[in-house]
């Protein structure tokens, strides 16, 4: 009996499960039905009670973000779904929406009847043309059948609900800076306090959540806090999804309760490649300090993994077999972070560019020792001291890196450049193999 | 270029008038408006921006400032068919760094450059959310999972050669540059339903909960 929970995949296998009639057919949208009838301030209740985590990456409770709303403070109160999907390694959100954009919908407009939010957003990414037209359809057919727009289901709770598309900019995925974003402006993050519970999008009370987050609610609301509550881990209650992606022989989504681990999720995906074996994966992101085969066993919870030294993040697991650089890999994720860096604060802007540089030339075999110190040094002024969660983001790999491959590193200097052969670790290299 | 705005005729002008009443301050639709100018022209033009600061009542200034700030919004044209490789890490070591250095080379093109017919232009990309898939190549945004160097080389020949490719996941064929940019723009082009709702490694984890995949 394998520990798999498909509960908000758990109908993606049929043809029409992206569509109002798909999603109706399995008591989609009943949940916004008993919502309705319900209290508001119960269903913020009931999604505290359900012990649910923001799905985004930082994993805070998301009953307790609700409850931050201010109430009858006689002011506009938006909802804003973080669709902006960007993380290295992370993709959850993308899938399940291409798959169900409906979930969203109906998890849109629990959250906002609770939060007491009229005008709903989804941010999503600007470069996934397909999803995008599923959101937009999914939209306009919820709002025929009367569940967005003015009084929904006759209940007097009227809600719109705009998809807002981005232009290609990781940074748009803080909370913070997409809300600069959404206003029209560079997105760039702001400072906090203001929480954007008290002054977020137009300066108004907002709550910003993950899609997940948000899809899980109608589930919760259908079946239950306890259910929801009665699996998982005593601290990471629920099931989520978790990608595995990489040198495994069948990668993909699966969703489970949180506390697998690796060694479990390794073993339904066909293992690693064949004939090859783990060197190092990311449990949660590339903004998430590396995990090496010692941690096969670490339960893939919040608690857990930061006992471990790094953090669950987006639940993107990465894997990385022998064949891989460790240093090339790092070096295309820190060019990531310096492209992606927004320029706001200098411990980012000038630090990710230094670190670009300085893995470079170690990529040649120019450089010496003293340059992994430069390079944790640098991370030192990052780590902490940026202005944003980016800058946390592109120390991870480099530190986590240096702290478990250090010799990986020494021997490009000794060797003169890299030992590694590119070919070996493409997918092209593992079928010629296979066949 | 003082009468340059008048070059939009009224249906993009109101097309715009309908991106600005799907929020509560206008300011907020400069994004979807970039997406439409590149709908239209292709890439983000001087006149486009112009008409943009009119209808929200911005400086040129203000929304070049935005339009800078992210990288779909292009200062060249756009190919018919704009074809992004992910060479971020987990791509790039599965092969995308091979596809990319292949396509340039049998392009005869360098990063964001285009063919000379303007069929092609072609670009490195992040992560894009597909990494399951990898190594993936995007043309005008849709996916083409699990490619290799030979099946892209096919793909950019089938493009120029003006046949329409479906994407892996996405709709029965690959739109243009152009329209794909109106559906970024908020404009939906009825095509939703067209293409299957999930890929294999999406449907892994729940096809061996089902027992019908070990
Ligand atoms: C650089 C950066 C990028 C981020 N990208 C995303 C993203 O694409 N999607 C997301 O949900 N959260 C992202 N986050 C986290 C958000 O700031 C925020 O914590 C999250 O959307 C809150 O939702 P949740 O509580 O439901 O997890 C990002 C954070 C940082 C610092
Ligand atoms: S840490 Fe980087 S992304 Fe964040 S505000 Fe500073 S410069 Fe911008
Ligand atoms: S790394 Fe290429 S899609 Fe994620």
């Amino acid at each position: 009996m394998s520990k798999l929970t498909p509960v908000l995949s758990a109908h993606w296998d049929e043809r029409d499960s992206h569509t109002l009639a798909g999603y109706q057919r399995h008591g989609g949208y009943n949940a916004m039905k008993k919502a309705l009838a319900m209290d508001p301030d119960a269903v913020i209740q009931m999604v505290k009670d359900s012990g649910l985590r923001g799905r985004g990456g930082a994993g805070f409770p998301t009953g307790n973000k609700w409850g931050f709303i201010p109430q009858g403070d006689n002011k506009d109160h938006y909802l804003v779904v973080n669709a902006d999907e960007s993380e290295p390694g992370t993709c959850k959100d993308t899938p399940l929406l291409m798959a169900n954009p409906h979930v969203l919908v109906e998890g849109v407009i629990i959250a906002s009847y609770a939060i007491r939010a009229k005008h709903a957003f989804i941010y999503i990414r600007g470069e996934v043309t397909h999803v995008t037209r599923r959101m937009l359809q999914a939209i306009e057919d919820a709002y025929k059948a009367g569940f967005l727009g003015k009084n929904i289901l006759g209940k007097g709770f009227d809600l719109e609900l705009t998809l807002h598309i981005g232009a290609g900019a990781y940074i748009c995925g803080e909370e913070t800076a997409l809300l600069d974003s959404l206003e029209g402006f560079r997105g760039q993050p702001r400072l906090r306090p203001p929480f954007p519970a008290i002054a977020g999008l137009y300066a108004r009370p907002t709550v910003v959540n993950n899609v997940e987050s948000i899809a899980s609610v109608p589930a919760i609301v259908e079946k239950g806090a306890e259910w929801f509550a009665s699996l998982g881990t005593e601290k990471s209650k629920g099931f989520t999804l978790y990608s595995l992606s990489g040198h495994v022989n069948n990668p993909g989504q699966f969703e489970a309760p949180l506390g697998i681990t690796l060694r479990e999720l390794l073993e339904l995906a066909g293992g690693v490649r064949t004939g090859h074996r783990l060197k190092f994966w990311t449990p949660g992101g590339s903004s998430t300090p590396i995990f090496t085969d010692a941690h096969l066993d670490t339960p893939l919870d919040y608690e857990s993994v930061s006992a471990a030294g790094s953090m669950l993040g987006t639940k993107a697991l990465q894997i990385f077999d022998e064949t891989t650089c460790v240093l090339r890999a790092v070096l295309r994720w820190t060019e990531f972070y310096k492209h992606e860096s927004c320029g706001k604060c200098t411990p980012c802007r000038e630090g990710t560019w230094w670190l670009v540089q300085i893995l470079r030339d170690l990529e040649n075999g120019k450089g010496s020792e003293a340059d992994l110190a430069k390079l944790l040094d640098i991370c030192d002024n990052l780590l902490g001291r940026s202005f944003c969660a980016l800058g946390d983001g592109a120390a991870s790999p480099i530190m986590s890196s240096i702290k478990y491959f250090r010799d990986e590193y020494i021997a490009h200097l000794t060797h003169g450049g890299c030992l590694f052969d590119p070919v070996a670790s493409t997918l092209f290299a593992s079928s010629k193999a296979g066949a | 270029m003082a009468n340059a705005p008048q070059t939009f005729d009224a249906n993009f002008l109101s097309r715009l008038d309908a991106i600005i009443a799907r929020y509560p301050r206008s300011r907020s639709a400069i994004m979807p408006m970039l997406h439409l100018v590149q709908a239209r022209e292709g890439f983000v033009t001087a006149e486009g921006i112009e008409v943009i600061a009119k209808k929200l009542d911005l400086t040129t200034a203000e929304v070049h400032a935005v339009a800078s700030f992210y990288t779909q919004y292009r200062r060249t044209p756009a190919g018919e068919y704009h074809v992004g490789v992910c060479t971020n890490t987990l791509c790039a070591i599965m092969g995308g760094d091979a596809i990319f250095a292949g396509l340039k080379d049998h392009l005869g093109i360098e990063n964001n450059e285009r063919t000379a017919d303007g069929k092609v232009s072609l670009e490195h990309i992040e992560c894009n959310a597909a990494c399951d898939y990898a190594p993936v190549v995007m043309v005008n945004w849709e996916f083409f999972d699990n490619q290799t160097v030979e099946s892209a080389t096919t793909l950019v020949d089938d493009l120029r050669a003006g046949k329409k490719p479906a994407p892996t996941r996405g709709p029965d064929s690959v739109p243009t540059f152009k329209e794909a940019s109106e559906v970024l723009a908020g404009f939906n082009d009825g095509r939703a339903n067209e293409g299957i709702q999930a890929g294999e490694p999406t449907l892994l984890g729940l096809k061996i909960a089902k027992g019908e995949r070990k």
